[in-house]
């Protein structure tokens, strides 16, 4: 089990940079193209804002996983 | 002061006074949102690129970017200095910056202040609510007997439901009593809402004062064992920080969109691509949410028995593998073209029909341009079908009185050519087809029961009793306020991405839920933390 955690660090690690490169490409393609929220500059700069800390987060989360931060969970979640 | 915990005395009073600050505050929140197309008539009038910029500003920077920061800056007050006179404090800036909103002028009246201070009192609103749920939550955790945790810190979480519960119910009971221009006016029914606020916080303060500090924040203030740097110790720390992160991707981040999807996402979907009419919409959820809302306090309950983790994770489970089969059933079973298709019409009513351009083509034909309304009745359903018809016709032509200009050539035939885009709307269902609305709404609520019904109890027994407040506010605001609060953006997104599936804006929900499930399933754990103190 402790392997498998270790392993799958890296697929959250590969995520977070994913995320925010979508989150960059979406933006791109739909400012400027019509009248909806998602055309709008205000709200991809606020999410873009708020989501590359927590795409961080995740990267170290994944780290974590990696360096068995998260071993023997179930002794005690403290 | 309770202090013993397994002793249950006087419980009853801290759940209530909590339990009602905590959904005065949700029902301050919510009314904004379900008025927000008033709010934008009085406030963010259209055709002004600096009052859309304000509008734009209060709707995503109060659920995104300033939740995370009321969190913060609450939380680390909580943990300094008590949670009973912080989560006071949040109670007392969301009702006043409420009533202050029911008392702004509109546009028309003072211009650009008006939009301003609008934003502004929403920016209040949003600090306010991420500071007021990790007190509430931690309060009442910190009152209760370890063996029933989970079921008393469920009460806490029937507010969120509860408090849109409240909205939609005084906002219905306004809204019926007037005409539309009565609530719509300057000074209308709108406003009621905002104000009847002041009265709900004033009775809510009144309770909250008289409460004691949360016993285990007081022992640990007796003890001189408070954190001095709450945010450093909840972030700076990598044994606590690791535990914020597990909070957000393994249990929060998924709770969030199934929430929001169950509560939020269904109504919208049920007004824009369902076109359920505006009251039967709300009549169907509010029986969805008071029929569900029990269970979060059953399952809080079984928390108490078999552990947090697997039911919050059955609760994602669920929403991944039925969120596609509930929607497309409700998409199917009020499909205007379907029905128009293949049922017995009992009805039709035509409303009007009114020509609005007719020209002279230069190739002698003639063009006309026609608005029609049509109510259509069947037995299970009615809707409205409004359409815009072209009809060209060549050659010679008599024009009789039927709605639509009927057009006879030179054989005798009538020749009318359509180039028609009908649009459904107000669709009204039979009271069978909206029990089965009502049910499958309630299932998704129940998925919601699941995950965030025993989830403060989780959060509670996952960080230590000195920075509680701080550490457990942060990822629930992220997960419910960020992950949860994108879900009609990225539903947007993906529908005008790919316009082929009306589904596709279930795909964000169900993929974050499927993450956090797995990430959930491997790295947390089962066990209750039966000592809260340390």
């Amino acid at each position: 089990m402790n392997q498998i955690k270790k392993i799958t660090g890296f697929v959250w690690m590969i995520i977070a940079p994913i995320v925010i490169f979508f989150l960059i490409s979406g933006a791109i393609q739909n400012i400027g193209n019509g009248n909806k929220d998602i055309n709008k500059p205000i709200p991809w700069i606020i999410i873009i804002t708020i989501f590359t800390p927590i795409a961080v987060g995740l990267m170290i989360f994944g780290w974590y996983c990696i360096k068995g931060e998260y071993d023997h969970q179930d002794d005690n979640q403290k | 002061m309770l202090m013993a915990h397994d002793d249950t005395k006087g419980i009853g009073k801290v759940i209530f006074s909590s339990s009602l600050g905590t959904l005065i505050e949700w029902y301050d929140f919510y009314i904004f949102g379900m008025l927000a197309k008033t709010i934008a008539s009085q406030f963010f009038p259209e055709g002004n690129e600096t009052t859309a910029l304000l509008s734009t500003l209060a709707i995503f920077a109060a659920g995104f970017l300033v939740r995370p920061f009321g969190a913060l800056f609450f939380g680390r007050l909580g943990d300094l200095v008590g949670r009973k006179y912080t989560f006071l404090l949040t109670l007392v800036l969301m009702g006043g910056s409420t009533f202050l909103i029911g008392l702004v002028p509109s546009y028309k009246s003072i211009g650009l202040a008006a939009p301003l201070l609008v934003l502004f009192l929403r920016l209040v609103q949003g600090l306010a609510l991420g500071g007021e749920y990790g007190g509430a939550a931690t309060y009442v955790a910190e009152h209760a007997p370890t063996h029933r945790r989970g079921y008393f810190t469920a009460w806490i979480q029937t507010t969120a439901t509860l408090g849109l519960f409240v909205a939609l119910g005084v906002i219905m009971l306004v809204k019926n009593n007037m005409s539309d221009a009565s609530f719509t006016a300057e000074w209308g029914g709108w406003r009621y809402p905002f104000w009847l606020s002041i009265l709900l916080v004033g009775v809510s303060i009144y309770i909250r004062l008289k409460m004691n500090e949360s016993p285990v924040f007081a022992k640990l203030k007796v003890d001189k064992k408070t954190s001095t740097n709450p945010l450093k110790e909840s972030f700076g720390n990598k044994a606590n920080f690791k535990m914020v992160l597990l909070a957000l991707f393994g249990a929060v981040m998924g709770q969030g969109v199934i929430w929001y999807t169950g509560q939020f996402y269904a109504q919208s979907f049920l007004e824009n691509t369902v076109k359920i009419e505006f009251i039967q919409n709300r009549e169907i959820l509010l029986w969805a949410i008071g029929l569900a809302t029990p269970f979060f306090l059953f399952f809080g309950w079984l928390s108490d028995k078999i552990g947090r983790k697997w039911i919050m994770l059955t609760g994602m489970l669920l929403g991944v593998l039925f969120y596609r089969p509930i929607f497309g059933e409700m998409l199917r079973s009020a499909d205007a073209k379907e029905w128009m298709k293949d049922k017995v019409i009992l009805k039709i009513d035509n409303k009007k029909t009114k020509t609005i351009v007719e020209k002279l083509n230069a190739d002698d034909s003639l063009s006309f341009i026609t608005k029609t309304e049509n109510t259509f009745e069947y037995k299970e359903m009615s809707f409205i079908e409004k359409r815009i018809d072209t009809s060209i016709f060549v050659g010679e032509f008599v024009r009789n009185n039927a709605p639509i200009p009927l057009i006879i050539d030179n054989e005798g035939n009538t020749f009318i050519k359509y180039n028609s885009k009908p649009n459904y709307s107000d669709v009204i269902l039979s009271s069978q087809l909206k029990i089965k609305f009502i049910f499958l709404i309630w299932i998704m609520i129940i998925f919601v029961t699941m995950v965030y019904g025993p989830v403060a109890a989780f959060l509670v027994e996952l960080f230590p009793a000195k920075i509680r407040y701080t550490s457990m506010s942060l990822p629930y605001h992220i997960g419910n306020g960020v992950f949860g609060g994108l879900v009609p953006f990225i539903a947007t997104l993906l529908s005008t991405t790919f316009t082929s599936d009306p589904l596709v804006g279930l795909w964000y929900p169900i993929g974050v839920a499927a993450l956090c499930f797995v990430i959930g399933a491997l790295y947390l754990s089962n066990k209750i933390d039966k000592n809260i103190n340390d």
